[in-house]
């Protein structure tokens, strides 16, 4: 188990390598740097911030210097937030992503897992087609068609939860990460309930549960005892694209309600051609989601006592 | 071994005459038949077909162009009458513009609201009102999906941004197709070493954040089409890839293929007969289930102002714009909201259907 663990955790290095040598390499050969925008600056001027920043070197010293602060977590000063580093854009910018990332999580597996279980428990019944029509179009429901319609209904409507924006909003009585989450939580409980389903009735036909049928051990036992511990294996290694899905879902979700998350940091940073802003936020979400992808794999290790070997 | 027809999805059903006498079911003709069965599946089938039609030909008959603006007829609801404003002037030919009928009455501010709503009853009625060098008469103009704030007719914005968001969405899924069935089977027949690298390097590209990595393809290289659906083809290849690769595997080491080659078959045989159409089915169903999930990519794209880019549309694109005027227009929300909803429906409940349709093992459930 500590090995499988710590032969995943040396596989992040190379992963991470290759993520930032990509982005690193893909803003070097693109034409315009990130003062030729800039209207007013003489050539002297761009020259002086190049030097500033480093960039009038040769693109293997630029790359080497940048390796060697990143394997120190720095990941060197914004070209556009002049006051910030971008570790501290990150550090800023993160723990909002982060809320409304969690709590989505926690609606979508909720939710989804539920609705699953009633769905294949009760299979071809009224109460196995329902959750999964629903389900369905959850599934077909993308983020940016809910999204404003429920800002539409929850904020402009009832007047529950702010509209837009993230700071200074305690006139409503939901917290403004709410309706982002929900938002972004019932398109992955839509899936989520769809593993579930597929998981439990695999399960639910095999031979230990008619064992323990035999038995008379009661149904509502089997099902939570017996059956949901293997039902949810393919929920468990959705989980690590699950992840990863919420951090690129949450560019959506961030737009529509206006949230100052690391998302909308990233989609600003690529369009102001902030180049250490763009590497430090794509090597945090590729680091993210090997970490979320090692964290499923162990959980589903734990579940699984036949995967162990 | 019994010698069947040559794969067809829509074989004849009655057997041919002198051919052979007894004629099994083929694969496609046995998936062909379930798939009839299955109600939601021809749903989605049918409702997918009609969308892809009225998208590749509705435009030519809405009378409209999609990008040609009318300013002053703003935001105008569905199927809202239309007002044609005709001012004489002194030199050349007369201007002519549309108002929205609604809007009839903020024309004439400086009187008093009785008069105002004279006049529009008036024009509603049909007669003509003149005022000044201006006419005002209700033109037989109708827009059945309303217009947007430049005055564009929606439905045809909606038309050309699903042919856009189809071609995207197929385009995109075959690029995929493409590199992971062939990356997939090159792995999967070469076994061994060569088999653990390929797939190895895939497992790395696994845990790559695909999203970000498409919005800097298309932020850097300039937000060009062609490039659109190659980068989103670039990294929708994976999962196609590992299925592919599993099924060869899995099949070359199973009877019937022992059994094809002690029968002396051809190895093209093999492959063509045996091994291909076996792979087909995976590969049907995973790009029906791939198109959708291609398109909601596009979509998320050039809602974040990345992907299509106007006067272009794209149902991202009106998404988008329809989102930031829904208080006041709603419908500019609703209908590219429903088309794009209603098309990923229609492909996922199809993509479900052919998936019991054409594995045996699923139709058991």
């Amino acid at each position: 188990m500590i090995k499988v663990i710590a032969g995943r955790l040396l596989q992040l290095i190379p992963v991470l390598w290759i993520i930032l040598t990509l982005t690193f390499f893909m803003t070097k050969i693109v034409p315009g740097g990130p003062f030729s925008a800039e209207r007013q600056a003489t050539p002297e001027v761009i020259a002086q911030l190049n030097a500033y920043y480093g960039l009038d070197k040769p693109v293997w010293q630029q790359y080497l210097g940048y390796l060697s602060k990143v394997v120190r977590f720095d990941f060197g000063p914004s070209y556009t937030y002049q006051s910030e580093s971008v570790n501290e854009v990150i550090g800023r910018a993160f723990p909002i992503s982060l809320q409304i990332g969690t709590l989505a999580f926690c609606i979508a597996l909720v939710i989804g897992a539920t609705a699953g279980v009633i769905a294949a428990v009760n299979k071809n019944k009224l109460l196995d087609y329902l959750p999964m029509s629903i389900s369905m179009l959850g599934i077909c429901l993308p983020t940016f068609v809910l999204g404003p319609i429920f800002a539409l209904v929850f904020g402009l409507v009832l007047k529950l939860a702010p509209v837009s924006g993230w700071y200074g909003l305690n006139y409503v009585p939901l917290h403004p990460a709410v309706m982002p989450a929900v938002t972004l939580g019932l398109f992955y409980a839509a899936y989520i309930a769809r593993l579930t389903r597929g998981g439990m009735l695999d399960i639910l036909n095999q031979d230990f549960i008619r064992t323990a049928r035999a038995k008379g051990v009661p149904e509502h036992e089997i099902i939570l005892r017996h059956a949901l511990r293997g039902g949810l294996l393919p929920v468990v290694a959705f989980l690590g694209p699950c992840f990863a899905g919420l951090i690129s879902g949450s560019f959506v979700v961030e737009k529509v309600f206006n949230v100052p998350g690391l998302g909308q940091e990233f989609i600003k940073s690529v369009f102001n051609r902030d180049y250490p802003l763009i590497l430090g936020t794509v090597v945090f979400f590729g680091a993210l989601i090997v970490i979320f992808n090692l964290v499923s794999d162990v959980v589903q290790l734990l579940l699984d006592p036949r995967s162990r070997n | 071994m019994r010698d069947s027809a040559p794969a067809a999805p829509f074989a004849d059903p009655v057997p041919v005459q002198g051919e052979s006498l007894e004629r099994g079911s083929s694969l496609w003709r046995d998936a062909w038949l379930r798939l009839q069965k299955n109600r939601i599946a021809l749903f989605g089938l049918w409702t997918f077909m009609l969308i892809a039609i009225l998208c590749l030909g509705g435009p030519f008959f809405t009378g409209y162009s999609y990008e040609s603006t009318e300013i002053s007829l703003k935001a105008s609801a569905p199927l809202e009458r239309i007002v044609l404003r005709t001012e004489f002037r002194k030199v050349g030919e007369p201007r002519e513009s549309y108002l929205a009928l609604s809007s009839l009455e903020d024309e004439f501010l400086g009187r008093s609201p009785a008069e105002r709503r004279a006049i529009k009853e008036r024009v509603q009625n049909g007669n003509e009102f003149r005022e000044g060098n201006a006419a005002y008469r209700l033109s037989n103009q109708r827009h059945v999906f309303g217009t947007d704030p430049l005055g564009r007719d929606l439905l045809t914005r909606a038309l050309i941004g699903g042919r856009i968001s189809l071609a995207v969405g197929f385009a995109a899924t075959l690029v995929s197709i493409a590199i992971g069935v062939v990356w997939g089977a090159a792995a999967g027949f070469a076994g061994g070493k060569v088999d653990t690298v390929m797939m190895r390097f895939a497992d790395i590209l696994y845990a790559l954040p695909f999203t970000v990595i498409v919005i800097l393809l298309m932020v850097m290289f300039g937000r060009n089409f062609v490039l659109l659906f190659v980068a989103i083809g670039a990294v929708e290849w994976l999962n196609m890839s590992r299925i592919v690769r599993g099924q060869i595997i899995a099949l070359k080491n199973q009877e019937f293929i022992e059994a094809a080659i002690s029968l002396g078959l051809p190895a093209y045989r093999i492959m063509f007969r045996h091994l291909i159409p076996n792979v087909m089915g995976s590969i049907i169903i995973y790009t029906t289930l791939t198109v959708p999930n291609v398109m909601l990519l596009e979509a998320v794209l050039s809602f974040l102002g990345l992907g299509v880019q106007p006067p272009l549309s794209s149902w991202g694109v009106l998404i988008d714009e329809g989102s930031r005027t829904m208080e006041t227009s709603p419908w500019l929300l609703f209908f590219p909201a429903v088309f794009f909803t209603l098309t990923l429906f229609s492909l996922n409940f199809l993509g479900d259907g052919l998936r019991d349709a054409l594995d045996p093992k699923s139709s058991k459930d």
